[in-house]
């Protein structure tokens, strides 16, 4: 049994106490002396010349400071976007201005065209209405092929096209993967739409910028996932303000599931609004708001195909994907379709040949980012999704055929670029049968029948890229920043212990798991160590929380980091005891000499360290704090298989989840009460993109589903609970850890185990189906049933 | 403007309010109570919900002016004052119910108001009642199950922690 407190220990959260009292502290919970309010005037047409923006009658308004329009930002830089994609043939994405408000176009619904700057929130919205616009509406792409088209209307006036890029993967194989398909046996083809989805955080976003004109220092709170990155982005990209003289502070963040990872113009805009007026400026965001202003997810249309040989083997994959942008690159959206894609493509199969060939298109939609899972539930959904139906279409087990072509030595080079370290998919596949009791599902399936409802199972498998990402090669890839993570471990003189992470926790739990993992290492309880994250003025240069890093990059810095302090300590304790550093032992917070019975505290010796009066000075520098940075010499695979059981009600379409088990290899756990509470939490994102969620426009591109009352998210009645499992662990080989990460996970392995569940219920029945477009929803699924 | 005044945790409260300040506004910007939380502009999220006069209400959906001479209750006031947890908020610690906890004051007071009508209810019941209270975190496991726990029912054969 782990030790309490120590690595591998189900330890309740700490930080709940807090949450659970009302006494958080999120970004709207903040309130600075004098602080005034600003209202965004947001586009309501999808694409438009601005002709007017006449600011006059708002300005007179009772308590109105300033209003702002696009031309006082033309001087500033525009919101950058951090991953450059060079295309097929070589030359670079094409890349449009982003302004912080809109200035000569709007384009999309929810584009800012003006900020009203008020005493109260109220009259800054009411000065809003009094704004003049004259608004020369413009025809709106809204599909993406139609984007494409000759002569379809520009988001952009000054680039060539729509296209951002079209991007080929592995451009070298194009020929031989073709030449593959020619002499196929069997070729499974399959065309699909992943949804665009909505992440919808509980949270919306805020921002309160704030200004010192005494000292020339301006702070941001702001709802974020990385603040060292908007630091840097919005310093150093829009606002010219040296890291030095900002300070970006992300408190408790209410999720985020991507959609804060991001430089948004409603942060810069506060941050230099509060400059200009002299007074703290805040925004909160209105749900409706974070609707056309967050950056939206997946929006992928694919066409997929797999060749196979005559006994089944994977011979080669080809699959062509357009992936929606939307008005403006958002900060690390051209890297989802393309490097968090492209080189997922080979799943847990050994497909000697791929070629993944993505086009990324501009259309007068809310740009679209990473969503949890970013390009790799794309990825797997469409995999899972093609060998499904080249199952079905061979007349062989779906499992078997998967079970056939699964990897199995390690590590394992793929035809797309990326090294496996670590896996074991017979294993977790073994450990699904067992815990979703594949067996019974005949039984199962006859109970249902006999209520008059449709059963279903669909079973897959998944792998991701976590832990990103090693900053040399994301450089290679485009990449403007680097991908390492920090930490610094200041002991304190009684013992106590300050980890200060550039990793940041919006949910996931690090003040637990990461305080874990330092006690766990000195041998001391883990409410000796404090874990401080999301300020950047007391926290090292970091790159934050997403794709599943903080564990495995994060925890490894501190790893790091901690052991730079046992090895200091240790001198310190040598030479307070009269022995060789060599002999020296840590154990449950104990430094002993070996073979001998002489021992001292952890406490004497932070103290020696801060009262340095018996102390080696001439070689050892008083203090106990240490620094590290971690860069990843590879990216993390974590990997598993998913069951997921359902009833169709064939008089309504209607999908109900019945089981759902998962079974995943995440590596270590630390904390595994934690680890299954984020697989929960995937799973129903998933089950919510599989069933419920769409994010809609109409073909002029307003936002159709722009409230929780037209955008369905998941509730507590829409699932049920979950079997997970994760005890099949090959670790990790390349961080100190051996973790992997199991952040993303549930999002990426559910969506396909749903779609294969609802296709076979329907096949159960006779109906000669092999695929409905998510959500299913019950519409979706009568119409499929009828046709 | 019009003033308002109430009991908010069983202190009397008493405000400046104009006729459309929501109840959600008042408790947070009057009285500085911030555990109740905006999730949304349309009263679908429930991390807004408070007690009034014993019932579980959306505070996003009820003009403060409403609120007049009425009894509220916050998650400020659930645990003990000696920082005691109250058995649902202790249960959801428990059994991890909660990530991000934007939404968990809502769920809280949404619990209590589920088991004072309802003492056990089944787990059906529990899924039914939080209809109106939207968490993205948890896929709704861990908070169903810390319900159950907290009205006292065994949640062992329950999978996973």
């Amino acid at each position: 049994m782990p030790k309490d407190g120590g690595i591998g220990a189900a330890t309740p959260r700490r930080e709940d106490v807090r949450f659970l009292t009302g006494t958080g502290n999120y970004t709207d919970d903040i309130n600075l002396r004098g602080q005034a309010y600003v209202y965004f005037l947001r586009s309501d047409v999808a694409h438009g010349r601005l002709n007017k923006v006449d600011t006059s009658a708002a300005e007179a308004m009772p308590g109105v400071l300033r209003v702002f329009t696009g031309e006082d930002f033309v001087e500033v830089g525009g919101i950058p976007c951090g991953w450059q994609v060079t295309d097929r043939f070589g030359q670079p994405m094409q890349e449009p201005r982003h302004p912080v408000l809109a200035h000569g176009k709007v384009r999309h619904v929810g584009d800012p065209i003006a900020a009203v700057v008020a005493e109260t929130r109220e009259q800054a919205r009411d000065a809003a209405e009094a704004i003049e616009l004259d608004i020369e509406e413009l025809p709106a792409v809204v599909d993406m092929k139609a984007a494409l088209v000759e002569g379809a209307p520009k988001v952009h006036d000054d680039l060539t096209s729509n296209l951002c890029y079209d991007w080929g993967f592995v451009e070298e194989n194009k020929a031989a993967v073709d030449e593959a398909f020619q002499k196929a046996a069997h070729v499974t083809t399959l065309e699909l739409v992943n949804n665009r989805l909505i992440a919808n955080p509980m949270e919306p976003r805020v921002a309160v910028g704030d200004y010192n004109r005494a000292t020339g220092d301006s702070t941001l709170y702001t709802t974020s996932q990385n603040p060292h990155v908007i630091r840097l982005l919005m310093g150093a990209f829009v606002l010219g303000i040296p890291e030095h003289k900002l300070r970006v502070v992300a408190p408790d963040v209410g999720g985020g599931f991507g959609s804060k990872i991001y430089h948004y113009a409603e942060e810069a805009f506060c941050t230099f609004a509060a400059r200009a007026l002299n007074r703290p400026v805040k925004w909160t965001s209105s749900r409706s708001e974070a609707f056309m202003s967050d950056a939206h997810g997946r929006d992928h249309v694919t066409k997929i195909e797999l060749a196979l040989d005559a006994e089944n083997n994977f011979t080669a994959l080809r699959t062509e994907t357009y992936a929606n942008m939307g008005a403006y690159l958002s900060t690390f959206a051209p890297s989802i379709p393309t490097w968090l894609h492209g080189t997922l493509m080979a799943g847990n199969y050994k497909t000697p040949l791929i070629y993944v060939n993505v086009k990324a298109v501009f259309t007068n939609t809310v740009p679209v980012d990473a969503y949890r899972g970013a390009g790799r539930p794309e990825a797997t959904y469409q995999l899972e999704r093609v060998i499904d139906k080249a199952a079905r279409e061979l007349g062989v087990d779906p499992i078997a055929l998967r079970r056939q072509n699964f990897i199995t030595e390690f590590p394992y080079a793929t035809p797309v670029a990326v090294e496996y370290d670590t896996g074991d998919y017979h294993a977790t596949m073994d450990k699904l049968e067992e815990i979703a009791d594949l067996k019974g599902f005949a039984a199962r399936r006859k109970e249902s029948e006999a209520k008059g409802k449709l059963r279903g199972l669909g079973v897959n498998c998944y792998i991701e890229a976590c832990g990103i990402a090693p900053s040399n090669l994301v450089g290679q890839l485009g990449a403007r920043a680097g991908l390492y993570e920090s930490a610094t471990v200041r002991v304190n003189a009684t013992g106590g212990i300050t980890v200060m992470t550039g990793s940041h926790s919006h949910g996931q739990g690090h003040e637990t798991s990461f305080a874990q993992v330092v006690a766990d290492m000195i041998g001391i309880g883990a409410d000796q160590v404090e874990i401080v994250h999301g300020d950047t003025a007391n926290t090292p240069m970091g790159m934050g929380t997403y794709g599943s890093r903080s564990l495995a990059v994060g925890g490894s810095a501190m790893v790091r980091a901690t052991e730079k302090i046992i090895s200091k300590a240790k001198k310190i304790a040598a030479h307070l005891m009269e022995a060789a550093e060599g002999d020296i032992e840590l154990k449950d917070g104990k430094f002993s000499v070996a073979g001998t019975d002489k021992s001292v505290a952890w406490g004497d010796v932070t103290l020696a360290a801060y009262v340095p009066h018996n102390y080696p000075l001439a070689d050892l520098e008083p203090g106990l704090e240490e620094t590290a940075f971690y860069d990843p010499s590879n990216f993390t695979y974590p990997s598993g298989a998913y069951a997921c059981e359902v009833e169709v009600d064939p008089e309504t379409g209607r999908v109900t989840i019945e089981r759902f088990a998962a079974a995943d290899d995440f590596g270590n756990i630390v904390n595994p009460m934690i680890v299954s509470g984020q697989v929960h939490g995937g799973i129903g994102q998933g089950i919510g993109q599989a069933l419920l969620e769409g994010c809609a426009y109409d073909e002029n591109g307003q936002l159709l589903t722009g409230s929780f009352m037209d955008y369905a998210m998941p509730r507590a009645s829409d699932v049920p609970f979950f079997t997970v499992d994760h005890s099949c662990a090959t670790p990790c080989t390349h961080n100190p850890l051996g973790v992997k990460g199991c952040g993303e996970a549930g999002a990426i392995g559910s969506p396909p185990a749903v779609v294969n569940a609802v296709v076979d219920a329907l096949r159960s029945a006779g109906k000669d189906i092999t695929h409905i477009d998510m959500p299913l929803t019950p519409a979706r699924v009568w119409a499929a049933m009828q046709g | 403007m019009p003033e308002v005044s109430m009991t908010v945790n069983g202190k009397p409260a008493k405000g400046q309010v104009e006729g459309r300040t929501l109840l959600v506004e008042f408790l947070r910007e009057s009285l500085g109570l911030t555990g109740t939380h905006v999730g949304c502009d349309s009263s679908q999220c429930g991390a807004c919900v408070v007690h009034v006069n014993g019932r579980a209400v959306k505070s996003c959906t009820m003009f403060a002016a409403e609120a007049e001479g009425a009894e509220v209750r916050t998650i400020e006031s659930m645990a003990e004052p000696d920082g005691t947890l109250h058995p649902i908020q202790a249960a959801f610690q428990a059994h991890h119910g909660l990530q991000c906890g934007f939404c968990t004051p809502g769920m809280v007071m949404s619990a209590a108001a589920l088991l004072a009508e309802n003492p056990k209810p089944s787990e059906a019941e529990i899924r039914e009642y939080l209809e109106g209270n939207i968490c993205r975190c948890t896929g709704y496991h861990n908070i169903v199950k810390a319900i159950l726990a907290a009205s006292g029912q065994d949640v062992s054969a329950i999978a996973a922690e």
